[in-house]
């Protein structure tokens, strides 16, 4: 039992890294006078881990003991590993102390089950309560609910946590079934669509009574594992798509399968498919803020979105109807389809045409990727350029510029 | 023509209200560091807050509310000549019927942009690689040394996060820090100079732990499988590792 909290925060940390959520983003929560942080808008990474993600809280699973035995999951029971449990005053002693520091945002919590689901969700709960009403902590706070878990105790995390999350992790019942046997989609939606209601519930009732408590502010997101199962880009970008419609989640993560398992139940990979994760992201990207339609990026013909190219690079090579698009005339809406043409230059374009129009020079320091771009759009310039390529020589033209000097290393928007 | 001013913003903006009486303005710089040239002696503007005033409510009625700060982030950024940038924008945008800040096609407004979005950035890691330390009395303390001079830009964020205990942000290149006490917050400056890192006797054993908890934390929540050191690097660049705790190994 007295185990020594540096070797619990090992184990601990350990088990919860695979979740590949550490968002402090999208919440609004002031602080007090005689309280502890605030969580604003931007969220903000205060460190990154040796492979480039964002550590922005402290991720930890309350303990790692767990009566279930899903294979993608390293803490599975039949799984021989190091256990580990936190208690619930170690738990706020970290978050706090780190807090103080600023080495965190705050904490997100997640557990193996241990007993079962409503014995887990309370002692995540007590914590995050503990916190808030107790220390007034006003950080950002991400707890996991539970599948199984009842109503109140979701309905009582809402009202600490600034996010909360369901996994679905295999983005087919099917599959899931497969893999993980005590699982299924039911009790996974079951608390999605009670929060996705509440949330709503509260947001209107917040307009008319400035005094209605907040409710899960930060929105809640769900996480899917690509590579341990079959599931082509289609069945994982749609499944996304139907939870940002029908559960209003506000993030669906993708987390590239890290062979930690030996497991029989799946496929054996030499790496993590990084590529198709990235990918993954940048469609989702396109959805959220591209104004993109999920049949748009992947259909019947095209279960899989390209690998070598980005999804928008994608889109526009297989559309080159709709091209070349005129930078001065154009609304935004199609500006932004430009591959190459990120949010903020699309919109420095459309402020910017007003003062005159607009040729190469005035793009390229805009700051468009110009090498991509050129292809897609039109200037002021005269235009000689446009001599009708086709979509299959434009993509190794592309391709060929960019492998002079690019690495294989990925960023997430290359 | 050349014009010196005591080196506050507000000294910047009435040098540039004077200059609408003369006709060229060739340079503009602070008194103290100022080296007079082969031609003629510089003209020293007082700093005058009604000048100041007037000039940010023309260039408020000009590009909106956001202007004066945004030029107050431009002028902390100690770039080369930059009052001569701000001077000329000035010029730019009092002389526009639109709202200037939207010609992304006029160089002077990208580079305004661009300095900002370096500053944007550098408050932002700020916000992020502050690491306090408990010492023995019971501050917590932080050594930064930023790129710009961003330290004036960081009392909002921590004061509203840490209102109840008494911190301290310290830049040692520029040798001037942030004090808080609760309810008020002040600029201090040491009268030794600080040493390159808190010595480990002035902390407390609690922090000694929690240092140590928070390397453990970094260690573990890394995955070897995916690991991408030119994507840490680039969030992470070497010059921040001096005072962030979970680098420390790697920075010695």
């Amino acid at each position: 039992m007295s185990q020594p909290v540096t070797e619990k925060l090992a184990i601990l940390a350990d088990a919860a890294k695979y979740d590949v959520s550490c968002a402090s983003s999208g919440s609004n929560r002031k602080n007090t006078k005689d309280g502890l942080g605030n969580s604003r808008g931007m969220g903000i990474c205060h460190t990154y881990t040796q492979d480039g993600r964002c550590v922005s809280l402290l991720k930890i699973l309350l303990t790692n003991y767990c009566i279930f035995d899903c294979a993608y999951c390293v803490s599975r029971r039949s799984n021989d590993i190091k256990r580990a449990a936190f208690t619930v005053q170690e738990v706020v002693d970290l978050t706090i102390n780190f807090y103080k520091r600023n080495y965190i945002e705050g904490l997100f919590l997640s557990s193996g089950i241990f007993k079962n689901a409503d014995y887990t969700m309370e002692r995540l709960v007590r914590i995050a309560k503990k916190l808030r009403t107790e220390h007034k902590f006003n950080g950002y706070i991400h707890l996991k609910a539970i599948p199984g878990a009842s109503d109140e105790l979701i309905h009582e995390a809402g009202l600490y946590a600034d996010r909360l999350s369901v996994n679905l992790e295999i983005p087919s019942e099917e599959s899931l079934k497969k893999v993980a046997p005590e699982k299924d989609y039911a009790s996974a939606y079951q608390p999605m669509n009670f929060l996705a209601e509440s949330i709503t519930g509260y947001k209107e009732e917040k307009k008319t009574l400035r005094s209605a408590p907040t409710f899960t502010p930060g929105g809640q997101s769900t996480q899917l594992v690509v590579g341990a199962t079959p599931e082509k880009d289609y069945h994982i970008l749609h499944l996304a798509d139907s939870l940002y419609q029908q559960q209003q989640l506000r993030r669906v993560y993708y987390s590239g399968y890290v062979p930690i398992s030996n497991d029989q139940r799946l496929p054996v990979l030499q790496s993590p498919p990084l590529v198709r994760e990235n990918r993954l992201y940048q469609a989702d990207w396109l959805l959220r803020s591209y104004g993109f339609d999920v049949h748009e990026l992947v259909d019947e013909q095209n279960l899989d979105l390209d690998q070598e190219v980005d999804p928008k690079l994608g889109y526009a090579l297989r559309h080159p109807e709709q091209f070349p698009i005129n930078i001065n005339t154009a609304p935004y809406e199609l500006v932004l389809r430009i591959p190459g043409v990120g949010v903020k230059s699309a919109q420095k374009i459309v402020q910017a045409r007003r003062f005159g129009k607009l040729r190469a020079e005035h793009l390229r320091k805009i700051g468009i990727v110009w090498k991509r771009a050129r292809y897609f759009l039109i200037t002021a310039d005269p235009d000689f350029r446009w001599l009708g390529f086709h979509p299959e020589h434009l993509k190794q033209r592309i391709l060929n510029e960019r492998s002079r000097k690019h690495s294989s290393q990925l960023t997430l928007f290359g | 023509m050349v014009f010196t001013y005591d080196g506050s913003f507000d000294g910047l903006l009435s040098v540039i209200f004077e200059s609408y009486r003369s006709k060229s303005v060739e340079e503009i710089a602070e008194e103290f560091t100022y080296q007079p040239g082969l031609f003629g002696k510089p003209i020293f503007v007082t700093s005058n807050p009604e000048y100041s005033q007037r000039v940010k409510k023309k260039l408020t009625q000009q590009c909106g509310p956001k202007i004066v700060t945004m030029l107050y982030h431009i002028f902390l950024s100690e770039q080369p000549q930059v009052e001569m940038l701000i001077y000329r924008f000035v010029r730019l945008a009092v002389g526009s019927s639109e709202n200037i800040l939207e010609n992304f096609r006029e160089p002077i407004i990208l580079q305004i942009h661009r300095i900002q979005k370096q500053i944007h950035r550098e408050v932002h890691r700020m916000h992020a690689f502050v690491r306090f330390q408990q010492t023995q009395d019971g501050l917590y303390a932080a050594l930064i040394n930023p790129d710009f001079n961003v330290l004036p830009l960081l009392p909002p964020h921590f004061t509203q996060r840490y209102p109840t205990f008494r911190w301290l942000i310290y830049d040692t290149k520029r040798s001037y820090g942030l004090y808080y006490e609760p309810r008020e917050s002040r600029f201090i400056t040491l009268d030794s100079a600080l040493p390159e890192q808190l010595s480990s006797q002035a902390l407390t054993e609690a922090e000694k732990d929690y240092q140590q908890l928070w390397q453990t934390y970094f260690q573990h929540v890394n995955i070897p499988e995916r690991r991408n050191d030119k994507l840490h690097l680039q969030h992470v660049p070497r010059r921040y590792w001096k005072y962030l705790v979970e680098k420390q190994e790697d920075y010695i």
